[in-house]
């Protein structure tokens, strides 16, 4: 299909637009490429906001309630920034008969934050995972993308109040 | 999430084995460098081992970072690849003691028995693991790589591909067996110009990571075997569907397309015949039900991940419309090695109409929790106690969980029962992708139901009403029961509601939802009564309420 | 030349059109099977489920909205079973939001609350879900109910596929899913709507509606079909 319209610009000049321009665009920049956009978009920034999904929308030609439906659809993506560090709790089946339960609700008896919540100061974002695959060293945690395996709540609290 | 680029980076940075000397080694060590040996710093261990081995002189010394050695439980490992022997928990400061191993080597020793969980397996999808480089593909072609690939092309047509794959009796590695020569018969005959393979690493059901393992151990025998099922089905195109979770595994694919594609196994005109073929990776994003194979096509054309109802089935109409051959990892990685080695050598393993070898995910209170890959028939006591080294801390045995969330929970009475697709469906379970999830006493089953439905009402797509109201309405009556607030009336209710969503619901995650409190009210009903009736937890996982005052 | 296939639907000898689905002859021949998320003119999705069907071989349920007929198929469209479940699924659109009739504005011409009364569902057995859910009235001329949406998406179907707007699609997923304009902005500041008013028209229940009418006073009618938007889909050749 001949695409009808002149490409957007980026929302800003920021160089991290690139990295999702190029992706965009060496999928010829089509509605199929929408998911693989999001990926690039999270990757550079961290997080989708408003602006990123206009972009990615109006750059292969998907109506903006459709990327909305899209972005909000896959766990994976986030559109709120996530706080300075993050804990990822891994959920799993392994994880969860050797204590997943009690590291998730010992965070929020320490620092008073849920799954999917940032702390009041903004520290720490705690996220929960359907499996890390990592389930010998069940319970996992992922601390700022270091594996913690056979995790004892304490220590773990501790660590994160150090942060 | 923040754990993505950190994985990807690591093995840009590595391009090629820590070779210390030139020339045929006379001792190697093997380190496993896959994910959970990696999060337990591995490769630091590799590091330190190639510095150690040059410090100390030892030029005919190999280091070499392998794929999974399978015994995750008891990582980092090394193994001294003449020898057998094994490191386990390896620390920075048992490098030496690995060194003054390696310098010992003789040309005359040979591999001893490392013990049951090794001695019992038998591999054919996992057969490199732990042996090549998975960075490296002149090492996969050392070990006997694209012979299959070579063979097909240049002495067999594609209806004799298909024939030896039929007669083979693969089946579906992914969850429901469906015999795979059938399917890709079904495509190769389907009407259209343009067709695709695609290879669904999905791999969604907590507590399996089969596919994640052969993908970061032997990325190059996915993509050969999904070559060869293009040649046979008339396919050019493919896709590997892969978890945005496994940065490794993702990572090393994507090494894998790059290299495999500079030495031609990929693209134009392979290995110098007219037969083209190329594959991309496409990223999940956190949807369990995109390993439904009608929702993965979705997601792959760039939209919300819910499923349609079938027929029409994706090998008719598929990807763009276009009939789609979908297979999982496990099962591409049977591909060459049934090729190369006959399909009668591989429908001469097993048991009944279940052929061949199943990889499996030991997880949960076992000992060695790891990767293993059986014949299919083996017992499940010898597969959680042979293989497995029993229950930690030698606790009382009281039930495996397989299938995943569409599966169900094995109690003690069927250790003895041999594991094949029929034998586990016969026994209210499933075979699923793999993953075999052990509990002993410490684990409540009515806690456990409720933890799967947990799971499906919160993976639930949302598009038809069974699974999107029925899984949060069995999961609301579940945590009644858990709570000691359920009467026998919301037993009865939890049951006939738990049927018509097996019935009525649009895809495999809804159809398949009830199943963990079929096998849990078969097997475990006492423990269920023990909560409503008697309002106690048998295991003491979970907090009843105290009762209500009545006015 | 099309293939005529002749079958049987409750046991009376029907006879379609290659292509044709099961839900499209039953109602030539003046069968009625239930359904909320199939309209005539949109594209089918097969998700309400109130339109399963037996078919005899099969051990599974179809869906006759998205089952093509096929020669001598045996097709049970009432049954026991199927009015239990039917009812089932009824009861489940209810509790999952908030349906109050009495004070709906679609009160007596809604297709949710004929489906019950057709099914004979009388009262409800099943745990309510009660989510808090908004109402969106931000819009000039119509307004959205949540707590009465049953998610047949005959509303995204219609801006997409006949108004061409694309300004209603779904957002998150599960429990959670709702129906969103552009961005999940409210309505009313959505720059691609063009107030045609398509998606109110197609609401089978009161979610969807006009400013200004009275409880019970919408302006909905039970419609099998909208003539125009079928003729406006056969253009387009969906």
């Amino acid at each position: 299909m001949p695409v009808l319209y002149h490409k957007p610009p980026p929302p800003s000049d920021d160089k991290r637009w690139k990295i999702v321009e190029t992706r965009m665009r060496r999928l010829g920049d089509r509605p199929p490429a929408l998911i693989e956009a999001l990926h690039a978009a999270q990757e550079a920034f961290g997080y989708l906001d408003t602006d990123a999904l206009n972009y990615v929308g109006d750059t292969l030609g998907v109506p903006h309630s459709r990327v909305y439906g899209v972005a909000t659809f896959y766990s994976f993506f986030t559109l709120k920034p996530s706080g300075e560090h993050t804990c990822v709790v891994c959920t799993g089946t392994a994880c969860y008969i050797n204590g997943a339960k009690d590291i998730l609700a010992g965070l929020d008896r320490a620092l008073h934050v849920k799954p999917k919540e940032t702390t009041a100061d903004g520290k720490i974002s705690v996220l929960t995972a359907r499996c890390l695959g990592a389930c010998s060293l069940a319970p996992a945690v992922i601390v700022d993308g270091d594996v913690k395996g056979k995790v004892n709540v304490g220590d773990l609290v501790a660590q994160l109040e150090a942060m | 999430m923040s754990e993505m680029p950190a994985a990807a980076r690591a093995v840009r940075r590595r391009a090629t084995t820590e070779e210390v000397h030139e020339g045929p080694a006379r001792a190697t060590a093997y380190v496993c460098e896959a994910a959970s040996c990696m999060s337990a710093q591995a490769h630091d261990i590799t590091l330190r081992l190639g510095e150690s081995a040059a410090r100390a002189g030892l030029s005919d010394v190999m280091v070499k970072r392998v794929g999974c050695l399978g015994l995750c439980a008891a990582g980092p490992l090394v193994e001294i690849a003449e020898t057998g022997r094994l490191f386990d928990h390896v620390r920075p400061d048992d490098v030496e003691g690995i060194v003054g191993a390696l310098r010992k080597v003789k040309p005359t020793d040979t591999r001893a028995s490392q013990g049951p969980f090794f001695e019992k397996q038998v591999r054919v999808a996992t057969e490199n693991m732990g042996r090549v480089d998975p960075e490296s593909l002149d090492d996969y072609v050392a070990h006997g790589g694209y012979e299959a690939l070579r063979t097909v092309l240049s002495e067999m047509t594609s209806a004799e591909v298909r024939d030896q794959i039929t007669q083979s009796g693969l089946r579906g590695r992914g969850g429901a067996g469906f015999p795979t020569g059938l399917k890709w018969t079904t495509v190769a005959k389907a009407q259209g110009s343009q067709k695709y393979v695609i290879c669904n690493a999905d791999e969604g059901d907590p507590g399996a990571f089969m596919d994640r393992s052969v993908l970061e151990s032997d990325p190059y025998r996915v993509l050969e075997g999904m070559t060869i099922a293009a040649f046979a089905v008339h396919a050019t195109e493919g896709y590997v569907y892969c978890r945005a979770e496994y940065p490794l595994a993702v990572a090393r694919l994507r090494n894998a397309i790059r290299m495999a594609q500079r030495a031609g196994w990929l693209g134009t005109g392979i290995a110098d015949t007219s037969f083209s073929f190329d594959v991309q990776v496409r990223l999940g994003a956190g949807a369990f039900v995109c390993g439904e194979e009608t929702a993965l096509i979705a997601s792959v054309e760039g939209r919300r991940g819910t499923p349609r109802p079938r027929p029409p089935y994706p090998a008719m109409q598929g990807l763009w419309d276009c009939p789609t051959l979908i297979n999982n990892v496990e099962t591409f990685a049977n591909v060459p090695t049934i090729l190369r080695k006959g399909a009668e050598w591989y429908a001469g393993i097993g048991l009944g109409k279940s052929k061949g070898t199943k990889v499996f995910a030991l997880a949960g209170r076992i000992v060695n929790t790891g990767l293993v890959e059986v014949p299919m028939g083996m017992t499940l006591r010898e597969v959680v106690y042979d293989i497995g080294g029993g229950i930690i801390d030698g606790r009382p045995f009281k039930a495996v969980q397989t299938g995943g969330p569409s599966g169900g929970c094995i109690p003690a009475e069927h250790l003895d029962m041999p594991l094949s697709y029929e034998s586990l469906i016969e026994v209210g379970s499933f075979m699923g992708s793999g993953g075999l999830i052990v509990m002993d006493d410490t684990s409540c089953m009515v806690d456990v139901a409720k933890y799967f439905q947990d799971f499906c009402r919160d993976e639930s797509c949302g598009k038809c009403v069974p699974c999107r109201v029925g899984t949060t309405q069995l999961w609301m009556i579940l945590d009644q029961i858990t709570r000691g607030r359920a009467t026998l009336d919301d037993l009865a209710q939890l049951e006939r509601l738990a049927r018509m969503i097996q019935r009525m619901s649009l895809c495999g995650l809804g159809q398949g939802a009830p199943n963990p409190i079929f096998s849990t009210l078969r097997y475990f009903r006492d423990e269920y009564l023990a909560h409503i009736v008697d309002r106690v937890c048998p295991a003491g996982v979970c907090t009843i309420e105290p009762a209500e005052v009545m006015a | 030349m099309t293939t005529v296939f002749t079958f049987r639907i409750d046991g009376k000898d029907v006879a379609g059109s290659e292509g044709q689905t099961v839900m499209e002859v039953a109602e030539e021949n003046g069968i009625d099977i239930p359904g909320l998320c199939h309209l005539e003119g949109i594209h089918d999705r097969g998700a309400c489920r109130l339109c399963m069907v037996e078919i005899a071989g099969s051990p599974k349920l179809a869906a006759a909205c998205m089952t093509k007929i096929a020669e001598g198929m045996d097709v049970t469209a009432h049954s026991d079973v199927l009015l239990e479940y039917r009812r089932t699924v009824t009861e489940m659109m209810f509790v999952e939001r908030n349906h109050v009739c009495a004070v709906c504005v679609a009160n007596n011409h809604c297709e949710l609350q004929d489906m019950a009364e057709g099914l004979g569902v009388t009262h409800f057995d099943l745990p309510r879900i009660s989510p808090k859910v908004d109402i969106d009235a931000s819009h000039r001329l119509f307004a959205i109910d949540h707590n009465r949406c049953i998610l047949c998406l005959r509303c995204v179907r219609v801006c997409d596929e006949i108004e061409g707007a694309h300004t209603w699609d779904v957002m998150h997923r599960g429990l959670e899913t709702r129906v969103q304009t552009d961005m999940g902005i409210p309505w009313g500041e959505s720059t691609t709507c063009t107030s045609c008013g398509k998606c109110v028209q197609v609401c089978p229940t009161g979610a969807l509606f006009e400013k200004g009418r009275a409880v019970a006073r919408g302006s909905k009618t039970k419609r099998p079909f909208l003539p125009w938007m079928k003729v406006v889909a056969e253009e387009r050749g969906l």
